[in-house]
């Protein structure tokens, strides 16, 4: 094996986990906390992917994708609220009843997309300074690349500082340990669960941005990415940020490292095999479910 | 501790499901009349929903056209033709459900239809059975043969090889191959690997993305690693913008590397963004720049009733002359019987289409040219180099599958 290539799959791998993580954070908070799957997050991806190429079409440019950002976040926590308070909260004390229903919003916001925007995927054009590329040793980084890990890291930290530092961290982290003993102290905990599941809704939308600079944006781009972001939170332990993040590395490393000697068909079903090994031999995932520190 | 791992298999379970894609179980179109004295039925199958009917809809509407063209001249042997219209869903079973509803429900006399090599697979079976006649518009992988298609789309030698022919004279020695992870791609490149193999040449590398991929950061480092003199791309649909785009950033843009594409038509060009693959190279039987008055009257036709900027592609054009060859085959057997039909066709002769002058072979497959374009800025293709003569259509490579033939 030449050492450019694994240089440049280690990069690759890193670049893989920047997106399985900000694909997965939104599932694990609102797993972690309500213990409700929400089959539509992968939807939140395509609705983020839309949310960019409504606003570049609006503000051209540089400017646009930064500005797609907020946008999307918004627009996709938006729709995570209206989910959430319509549907999940009805349902939440029915797991497969929120499974089935989340599944059938998520058809639904297909379909509804491949009507509005078409079947065929619409391009984001990425501004100069992201469709670029940097030689480092050899390996040729795309800047668009560099820039999703940079807002990965970005927002993994914004999360851990919300979780730790804020009121609503506390309230989150309140419920996490005790829902029934959180209600009893007074907090409003429907309201806690809204706003996080609009939170990952939000991160999944900015996630959808990332992707746009990747490829185009379709009516199914969510389904691509959802099932990685499920292996990854099975995989992280339940709900752990840290867990989330390891996961997301290991997963992201190990798929761009198959790929040296496989194809990417044959890398995902060794990925798979993988994750069903691993929880096999670690069925709590990666962080036991004891650690608090960071336990959503 | 044990909810959560209760939890832990739910999320598996949910994996699984969203791993399941539901098949798309739509209602197809309004069945036709029932056929009268005055009405003869055909069948017209595509995707109208779903995946492929992006790709599929211009077919169906070229079909359509020239179905009302041929109605408004008179019908054939005097019966007016009733299309049914049925929607694939770009799924193969349904295909398959759709193909024997038309022929045992709707009574048609033949179908025009189909896209992927999946589709086509899973209507044979239905064809035979019913021994009715299928009209197959796309260029495949070759490697079949059945008295119930008629294959007008390119094999192999018709499309892959003569690209590959082209890209040898321009002094490319070295090849790299990329494709969707199914039959076509599969098949095309096993053909492909063979004759540069026997060519002297060298495959660099190999790669497969599943069909509807979009990371090609492991494909594109492995590009770079080979540093091949040209790629050669077989990958479908979406694909396609995401491996070009991630190209670009990695900083090679077709100028710089040259790519052949076999999927990419004008419609696939526009939709992407003619910018993003100008420059790439494409083979095909049709293209929309094609000179010659019967190609002006189609496009004219075609844009007068779906709009002036519509784009039109090979298997569009493939659908429509495939229309007109069941006219003359039905007049010239004077019969609207499948078996009479497809021998008819077969030794129809040379007749006119937008594409030129063509012929269905013994074999049941078109006799055509190959054309090689090179991407324009406006989405249209500037021809560069064609075949020269008329290419006889082998759907079994001698390299490849040697010591099968296909005799009908």
């Amino acid at each position: 094996m030449d050492a450019t290539l694994f240089l440049n799959q280690l990069f690759n791998g890193f670049s893989v986990a920047s997106l399985y993580l900000l694909a997965s954070l939104g599932l694990a908070l609102s797993f972690g906390l309500m213990r409700v799957i929400n089959m539509a997050h992968g939807e939140m991806l395509m609705l983020g992917g839309y949310l960019a190429w409504m606003t570049l079409l609006v503000v051209p440019g540089a400017a646009g994708i930064i500005l797609a950002i907020p946008v999307a976040f918004v627009g996709a926590a938006a729709m995570g609220g209206l989910i959430q308070s319509t549907l999940i909260r009805r349902l939440s004390a029915r797991p497969l009843d929120t499974l089935l229903a989340t599944w059938g919003v998520s058809l639904i916001l297909q379909q509804g997309a491949r009507d509005l925007f078409g079947a065929v995927g619409v391009e984001v054009r990425a501004p100069d300074w992201l469709s670029g590329s940097i030689a480092l040793a050899g390996v040729t980084i795309p800047s668009a690349r560099i820039f999703i890990i940079a807002v990965a890291v970005l927002v993994l930290g914004s999360l851990a500082l919300l979780l730790l530092r804020s009121r609503i961290g506390l309230l989150v982290r309140a419920v996490n340990q005790d829902r029934m003993m959180a209600a009893a102290t007074g907090i409003d905990v429907k309201r806690v669960d809204f706003t996080i599941f609009c939170l990952g809704a939000g991160i999944a939308g900015l996630a959808g941005v990332m992707l746009a600079l990747l490829g185009p944006v379709t009516p199914n781009v969510g389904q691509s990415y959802i099932i990685p972001a499920f292996l990854v939170v099975v995989m992280g332990g339940l709900g752990s940020i840290v867990g989330t993040t390891a996961a997301a590395a290991i997963l992201g490393l190990f798929s761009a490292l198959a790929q040296i000697f496989v194809d990417v068909s044959v890398a995902q079903m060794l990925l798979l095999v993988f994750v069903v090994l691993f929880i096999q031999v670690r069925p709590q995932g990666v962080i036991a479910v004891r650690t608090r520190a960071l336990d959503v | 501790m044990i909810g959560r791992i209760r939890a832990s298999r739910l999320l598996v379970l949910a994996s699984m499901c969203s791993a399941l894609s539901l098949g798309a179980c739509s209602s197809g179109g309004g069945a036709g009349d029932a056929p009268d004295g005055n009405t003869v039925s055909v069948g017209v199958l595509q995707s109208l929903t779903g995946t492929m009917a992006i790709s599929e809809i211009t077919v169906k509407n070229a079909e359509m056209l020239a179905i009302e063209e041929i109605n408004a001249a008179g019908g054939v042997l005097g019966k007016t033709i009733n299309a049914v219209v049925e929607d694939g869903a770009s799924d193969p079973s349904t295909f398959a459900q759709k193909a024997s509803k038309l022929i045992e429900n709707d009574g048609v006399s033949t179908v025009f239809g189909g896209w992927t090599s999946a589709s086509r697979k899973a209507m044979l079976p239905v064809f035979e059975r019913t021994k009715n006649l299928l009209w197959y518009p796309v260029q495949f992988e070759g490697n079949e043969c059945s008295p119930n298609i008629m294959y007008s789309g390119a094999q192999p030698n018709q499309q892959a090889l003569p690209a590959l022919k082209w890209a040898v004279e321009q002094g490319y020695k070295s090849y790299f191959l990329v494709g969707s992870d199914y039959v076509y791609p599969r098949t095309a490149n096993l053909i492909l690997k063979k004759h540069i193999e026997k060519g002297g040449m060298t495959v660099a590398g190999e790669a497969y993305v599943p069909l509807g991929g979009t990371d090609f950061s492991g494909v594109i480092a492995k590009i770079q690693q080979a540093k091949p003199a040209i790629i050669i791309n077989t990958l479908n649909g979406d694909s396609n913008v995401a491996f070009f785009k991630q190209m670009q950033a990695a900083g090679l843009s077709p100028k710089t590397l040259p790519v052949m594409s076999f999927s990419i038509g004008e419609q696939e060009a526009q939709a992407m963004g003619a910018g993003l693959v100008e420059g790439s190279y494409a083979a095909w039987n049709y293209f929309q720049s094609l000179t010659g008055e019967a190609n002006a009257k189609f496009i004219a036709a075609y844009k007068a009733k779906f709009g002036k900027d519509a784009a039109i592609t090979d298997p569009m054009v493939h659908g429509y002359l495939d229309v007109w060859a069941w006219k003359a085959a039905v007049e010239k057997a004077k019969s609207f019987e499948p078996e009479a039909v497809r021998k008819a066709a077969a030794t129809l002769g040379s007749f006119d289409t937008p594409m030129g002058k063509v012929s269905f072979a013994a074999n049941q497959s078109l006799v055509q040219k190959a054309y090689i374009g090179k991407l324009k800025a406006d989405g249209q293709f500037e021809i560069i180099a064609d075949s020269g003569s008329d290419i006889a259509p082998e759907p079994y490579d001698a390299l490849a599958f040697p010591g099968k033939s296909c005799k009908i």
